[in-house]
């Protein structure tokens, strides 16, 4: 376990910035406000540039001998590639209205986690190196030159960003962090900085078809036990399909929900929705992972791992893809997948075997959301739901920052929570839908070294959860997105103990009545429904 | 610092030309360089534009603003989240006119009791900033009266409005008073706030001073020398009418100051953040629809060499086991 402050002390954050220019103050690496390297040999496996032992507490960095020309190269080839980033490198005027906007300054106070002068980091150089004016004027012109403190910074605080784009909602320009961040990555990667939590998964999901390296039988293994647990719950044995050819839908979702508490709960109530439905659908090893940890390394990484996702609907003959529960796979989908790997017209716009509902939004990529599928299915009466079994959940619902500045996906997840239980609270309006605020662990930052920036980063999004809790005794945070799912629950230990965490399609598995079932004694996660304490198995 | 510098900057493209003009240099500062900025101008915005213009634009990465266009029975936030060409325009609309992203602009709160974060909404920066452009637009459009004649009907209805408190003898313009106001105002909250301070920089101080400087030449040759406006107008015309010659009748100094100035805004332009101008029409996050899930965004550099870890290979990997869990395989052991 990591050693962190306790609340009360994290939570004494100074605002003031210092008197000296932000170009004087050396990046201090101490533990828990960085992420451990990548290692050699995952670096190897990926053909990543120099793979090598280094620790960004030391002084020697191990970078390559002519790592300056090499950062320079990229940055001038990104430019030219993407108008996003010469556009936000060029027309910021430094208002300030992103300075307060993200969770990690929020939480921390440090002045190079405003959004501004994150992408300042990369301004003066960009001015330092390719404005002759700016050369001249130097500091004063917010100029300086690339020296490998400012790699040590880069990897510092392009690895306190978690791609959320709440900045980016606020900026009278659209200027994206997210997008800086991504290119910032690109850079570090280029000299070999970057972190294992995001190259190893990578690794994995090359491999294995997951991030957490899950192999075929074992996948199998893990579902069949919560099969098991169905059985025990419900009364009804439902058999998935898996790698099955022929089937009219291929289903996705991250391989974080089959692994580990909570997720495993709303992986439950994905098997028990399409067994009720008697839905046509296979789920498969090979694609077994709906994030997609290529977002948070490369453009290319990501197309890689994504395009798996195609390539498994071809093989197995699938007429559309159904998308789980999850965050950046959602951005990914909405935003890339079409692009990189697309067009996918050999398959169709994906239609509800159920209700016969056409969903023209996924006209293009033929992958819908489960939000999307069941709200539909809940519209038009298809579900046998009893809410009175989520009686002692008090919810409230978390936006994912991908689904919703990313995608827009808002009153999909409200509708279904709303329908399957009956005591639902939203969180202060600042805090939700456009607005939210990040879990502090996205674009792969969710690892256990960085917990306490995390818990920083964290603090809106707690802060506002402690707020229903007390307000309305809110107990149960929903949420559609598998890292949310991993460090949400730590999140609420901390700022607002007595809070647990749940997908949407968790609730629904608790909710629905099915065909032949036994009496429900206790929800999915075997804890006894309302009224319930006293039966006996 | 660069406070400072950019001060000295401003307070030299003042006293320049108002010693020059009177040393007979006024051709150059009423003639040439008028020019020359035009032609800067011209020519750097468009290059500028069709520099961005040049790179493309890969993927379709609109920031989401409201609910998505999804099942028809959930209303959809057209404006804040388009789905199409009409639904950005409109976006743009509400950007461009009334700034509508920093319309949403929060201040946070922490309270150590409880503790507590809180979000107050904080629409003075979109106040003034909202004032200091619409300012600048009116007076631009005012002073067309110097270059077109005769003077067009919009500009009269402008100057009328702009007037219509009737203050004072010659009758005060409320824009340059406001101009004034949110021009302090923006200037106080880079030196005050210690937020904005922190990331301010001389290219941003120094265009906030030398419009504070272009509204202050022009209320003191308005309402303090009372400069001849017939001369004035015969030099504008002159230069629009590629006639240029410097009229009979001898011209205050500070209109060339303030000439110079505005020459000065003109040159620097193109080369500095002023060209957020142009730059919000093609930033990436707010002029593209969200439409890249209903139909393909083609990228031009898109890489078809890159190809998944084959499902051939996956299975050769794990085929032992995977038969031995009792899942399919395309080929036998």
């Amino acid at each position: 376990m990591a050693k962190y402050p306790p609340p009360e002390e994290l939570i004494k954050i100074n605002y003031t910035t210092p008197v000296k220019s932000w170009m004087d103050s050396k990046t201090a690496f101490k533990p828990g406000n960085f992420s451990y390297p990548g290692k050699p040999d995952i670096l190897k496996y990926l053909g990543m540039p120099n793979p090598r032992e280094w620790n960004p507490m030391d002084d020697d960095w191990k970078l390559p001998p002519d790592w300056q020309r090499i950062v320079m190269e990229k940055f001038r080839e990104k430019l030219k590639k993407y108008r996003s980033f010469k556009i936000f490198m060029d027309v910021c005027v430094r208002c300030g209205a992103c300075a307060d906007k993200c969770h990690f300054f929020i939480g921390g106070g440090d002045p190079k986690n405003m959004p501004v002068l994150r992408a300042e980091l990369l301004r003066s150089i960009y001015r330092g190196e390719f404005s002759a004016a700016a050369k001249v004027l130097g500091k004063l012109a917010g100029a300086r030159k690339l020296e490998e403190d400012v790699i040590k910074e880069w990897f510092m605080y392009f690895y306190q960003c978690t791609e959320c784009r709440r900045c980016s909602l606020f900026c009278p320009y659209g200027i994206d962090t997210a997008e800086i961040t991504m290119m910032a990555r690109e850079l570090l990667h280029e000299v070999g900085c970057n972190i294992n939590w995001i190259l190893e998964p990578a690794a994995n999901c090359n491999r294995t078809g997951n991030h957490l390296g899950i192999q075929p039988h074992a996948y199998k293994d893990m579902m069949d036990f919560l099969c098991d647990d169905i059985e025990e719950i419900t009364g009804r044995r439902v058999r998935p399909n898996v790698n099955k050819k022929g089937c009219e839908i291929l289903f996705i979702t991250p391989s974080g929900d089959i692994f580990a508490d909570p997720g495993i709960y709303t992986y439950m109530g994905y098997l028990i929705l399409f067994d009720y439905l008697g839905l046509d659908v296979t789920w498969s090893t090979y694609a077994s992972e709906g994030g997609n940890f290529g977002l948070f390394t490369s453009d290319k990484m990501m197309k890689k791992l994504n395009a798996k996702m195609y390539a498994e609907a071809k093989r197995l003959g699938a007429k559309w893809i159904l998308g789980g529960e999850c965050g950046h796979m959602w951005r990914v989908i909405n935003q890339y997948m079409l692009t990189m790997n697309g067009p996918a017209d050999f398959m169709e716009t994906p239609v509800s075997p159920v209700t016969g509902t056409r969903f023209d939004a996924a006209a293009g990529t033929k992958m819908l959301h489960i939000c999307e599928f069941t709200a539909d299915l809940i519209k038009n009466g298809k579900l046998k739901l009893d809410p009175s079994r989520n009686d002692n959940f008090v919810s409230t619902y978390h936006d994912s920052c991908n689904t919703a500045r990313g995608m827009g996906l808002f009153e999909e997840p409200r509708y279904i929570l709303k329908n399957v239980c009956r005591q639902f609270y939203e969180m202060p309006e600042n805090t939700i839908r456009e607005q939210t605020f990040c879990c502090g662990g996205g674009a792969g930052l969710n690892n256990e070294e960085f917990t306490e920036t995390r818990l920083r980063g964290g603090l809106p999004r707690g802060n506002a959860v402690k707020y229903v809790r007390d307000r309305h005794g809110v107990n149960n945070l929903a949420c559609i997105c598998a890292i949310d799912r991993a460090t949400l629950p730590p999140l609420c230990d901390y700022w607002a103990p007595g809070v647990g965490v749940s997908g949407v399609h968790e609730l629904v598995g608790n909710a629905l009545i099915l065909d032949g079932e036994k009496k429900r004694t206790t929800d999915l996660r075997q804890n006894p429904l309302p009224g319930m304490e006293d039966e006996e198995e | 610092m660069a406070a400072f510098y950019s001060l000295l900057a401003v307070l030299a493209l003042i006293v320049i030309p108002w010693l020059g003009a009177g040393m007979g240099m006024g051709a150059l500062f009423g003639i040439v360089l008028p020019y020359i900025a035009i032609i800067v101008f011209m020519v750097g915005f468009v290059l500028r534009i069709v520099d961005w213009a040049k790179s493309p634009v890969p993927f379709c990465i609109p920031t989401t603003g409201g609910q998505q266009k999804s099942l028809p029975w959930i209303e959809n936030s057209p404006w804040d989240n388009p789905s199409d060409k009409k639904g950005v325009f409109m976006r743009m609309v509400f950007e461009v006119l009334t700034f509508r992203s920093l319309f949403r602009n929060t201040s946070v709160k922490l309270q150590q009791e409880g503790p507590k974060v809180g979000y107050s909404s904080e629409k003075s920066l979109w106040l003034f900033a909202l004032i200091f452009h619409y300012c600048f637009l009116v007076i631009l459009i005012r002073h067309l009266r110097f270059f077109l004649a005769p003077v067009p009907w919009a500009v009269h209805v402008t100057e009328f409005f702009d007037s219509i408190l009737q203050i004072g003898l010659p009758v005060m313009y409320q824009t340059d008073a406001l101009i004034l106001l949110g021009l302090f105002f923006l200037f106080a909250r880079r030196v005050f706030d210690g937020k904005v301070r922190y990331i301010s920089l001389m290219q941003d101080y120094f265009p906030l001073l030398l419009i504070l400087g272009i509204a202050l030449t022009g209320i003191w040759m308005r309402y303090v020398v009372k400069v001849d406006v017939i001369a004035v107008k015969e030099l504008a015309m002159g230069l629009v009418t590629l006639h240029p010659h410097l009229p009979k009748e001898a011209i205050d100094p500070s209109v060339y100051a303030h000439l110079t100035l505005v020459c000065a805004l003109f040159i620097y332009f193109p080369f500095s953040k002023l060209m957020h101008m142009g730059g919000v029409f093609l930033s990436p996050t707010r002029v593209l629809p969200n439409m890249s899930r209903r139909a393909m965004w083609v990228n031009p550099w898109n890489d078809p060499s890159i190809k998944p870890h084959s499902y051939e290979a996956y299975e050769d990997d794990f085929r032992e086991k995977m038969i031995e869990a009792g899942l399919p395989v395309d080929k036998q052991a």
